[in-house]
């Protein structure tokens, strides 16, 4: 047998995207939602709530940066032994990627000049009105290309969730290679499609980088 | 050209400061600072750096925290009021209705670069003063009409000169109708040959318009032009008090005859 077949590497192919579209993608455009809005949800908390709440928030962001995914996903998955894998897994890849992506908020945040919050202060904008209309545009601009790079991270990440028995793609493979006892080709084009998805993205991010640097 | 008395009709000076205290940690900057500015009047504060002047407009603006003392506009207390003795501060809604009187052009200018030039001026009248948006879009252009800039409503922020921003930033506060502008160095920021376009405009309102102004400046021409009377600074102190004919021509203190003599 040779260590290479096209047979096989197209054979697999189908049943990879598959599990591709049904979990790598669907957890990450979902985990990708749910750390985006979470993580701006932080950040904002931690500029303008009082100290009892923003301090354990920034503890429990960092307890969260400080461990391993796996273990989140094993434990969560185990404290709530009635919600299905794939649900959990997709909160845990949310919340874990929204402390990373909180940080990243919190220094656009803080490169709005101080200038653009005495600006709103003399129109008495509200600060809620701030907010939305001026610091979060700004700081978005600024942050865009660094949370698309998260974006990818994540999807790199999406192969944990077979820990908790979710089947993704990368599990999907491992599959056809127990069936045939041939593992190169199912591995390989899985390793294909994620470099597939993530180096275009890549090239889109650095565009919009560009496009964005200035007004 | 004197300024339009209603002092006499309300009692009240547009903005009163007294016995204003601000320490920046122990730095004290004012010290029991007293000093009133009539409706209608343009007061113009000169004096060397880190003598305050800045200080006392954030503190109009609510931008610093006043540390003793007490602000009034319009005879009302800004920040802070006296009751039974003690000292205590607004709540952020009673203040609000305050600062809404009030407008300011910074040295930075400080426009909304994520907004094109009317967004930048209707913003505040649509979304604080609850104008129809058709009502503060033409008004807005009728005020980048004055400030000479009609052509570049849609266009953005960043790609106008120093002088046009600075503009846009007076028209932006024009469009709150402020009875109160406060104007810190709105010209310090720019290539010199595109303060005279700023100092224009500004010219313009003055002579237009019943607005109170406090100004500081370097561009004494101007603050000659266009103030009422002028402070002196030093030391966050007032060290003289004057028009400007006199202030500017023959000044009483040593202090000011030297600083005068510096930046002229
Ligand atoms: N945010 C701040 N923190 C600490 N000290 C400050 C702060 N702002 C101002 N000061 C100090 O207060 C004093 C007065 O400063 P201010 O900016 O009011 O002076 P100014 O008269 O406007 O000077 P300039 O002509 O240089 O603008 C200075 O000693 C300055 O160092
Ligand atoms: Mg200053």
């Amino acid at each position: 047998m040779d260590w290479w077949s096209w047979d096989r590497a197209l054979e697999v192919l189908p049943e990879l995207l598959v599990a591709f579209v049904q979990v790598t993608l669907v957890a990450t455009v979902i985990g990708s939602v749910i750390a985006a809005v979470l993580g701006l949800i932080i950040a904002i908390t931690r500029r303008t709530a009082p100290a009892f709440i923003a301090r354990p928030v920034h503890a429990v962001m960092e307890f969260i940066r400080m461990t391993p995914i796996v273990i989140q996903l094993l434990f969560v998955f185990y404290t709530f032994n009635t919600v299905d894998g794939m649900t959990l897994g997709v909160i845990v890849l949310g919340v874990h990627y929204a402390s990373y992506m909180a940080e990243v908020y919190r220094s656009g945040i803080d490169a709005v000049p101080k200038g653009q919050w005495e600006a709103a202060t003399a129109l008495s904008m509200s600060p809620a009105r701030t907010w939305r209309k001026v610091v979060i545009p700004q700081a978005l601009r600024t942050t865009l290309p660094a949370l698309g790079t998260w974006v990818i991270s994540m999807l790199k990440d999406t192969p944990y969730l077979t820990v908790i028995f979710v089947v993704d793609m990368v599990r999907q493979a491992e599959n056809y290679g127990s069936r045939t006892f041939v593992y190169t080709e199912s591995i390989t084009m899985a390793g294909l499609i994620f470099l597939a998805a993530s180096y275009p993205t890549s090239v889109l991010l650095r565009r919009l980088e560009k496009r964005l640097a200035t007004y | 050209m004197p300024p339009t008395d209603s002092t006499a009709v309300t009692g009240q000076p547009a903005i009163r400061f007294e016995n204003v205290v601000k320490k920046f940690g122990d730095n004290t900057v004012l010290d029991d600072l007293n000093f009133d500015v009539r409706r209608g009047e343009r007061v113009t504060l000169i004096g060397p750096s880190g003598s305050g002047k800045t200080t006392i407009l954030r503190l109009v603006m609510t931008l610093e925290h006043l540390t003793g003392g007490y602000i009034y506009v319009d005879g009302e207390p800004l920040t802070h009021l006296e009751v039974n003795g003690r000292r205590v501060e607004r709540r952020p809604k009673d203040i609000a209705r305050s600062t809404q009187k009030i407008g300011m052009v910074f040295q930075q200018f400080n426009l909304f670069p994520n907004m094109s030039v009317l967004e930048n001026i209707t913003e505040a009248p649509v979304h604080v003063l609850g104008r129809s948006s058709e009502e503060a879009r033409t008004r807005g252009l009728e005020l980048l009409d004055m400030v000479g800039l009609a052509d570049k409503a849609e266009e953005h922020p960043t790609r106008l000169s120093g002088g046009q921003q600075q503009r846009v930033a007076i028209a932006r506060a024009l469009a709150m109708d402020p009875e109160i502008l406060l104007l810190d160095e709105v010209t310090s920021a720019l290539d010199p040959e595109l303060v005279g376009e700023v100092l224009g405009v500004l010219r313009d309102i003055a002579k237009s318009t019943d607005i109170t102004m406090l100004i500081v400046t370097h561009e004494m021409q101007f603050a000659q032009d266009v103030s009422h009377r002028v402070l002196m600074f030093d030391g966050g102190k007032i060290v003289e008090e004057a028009s400007p004919d006199v202030m500017f021509t023959s000044p009483t203190h040593e202090r000011t005859r030297s600083f005068l003599q510096a930046v002229l």
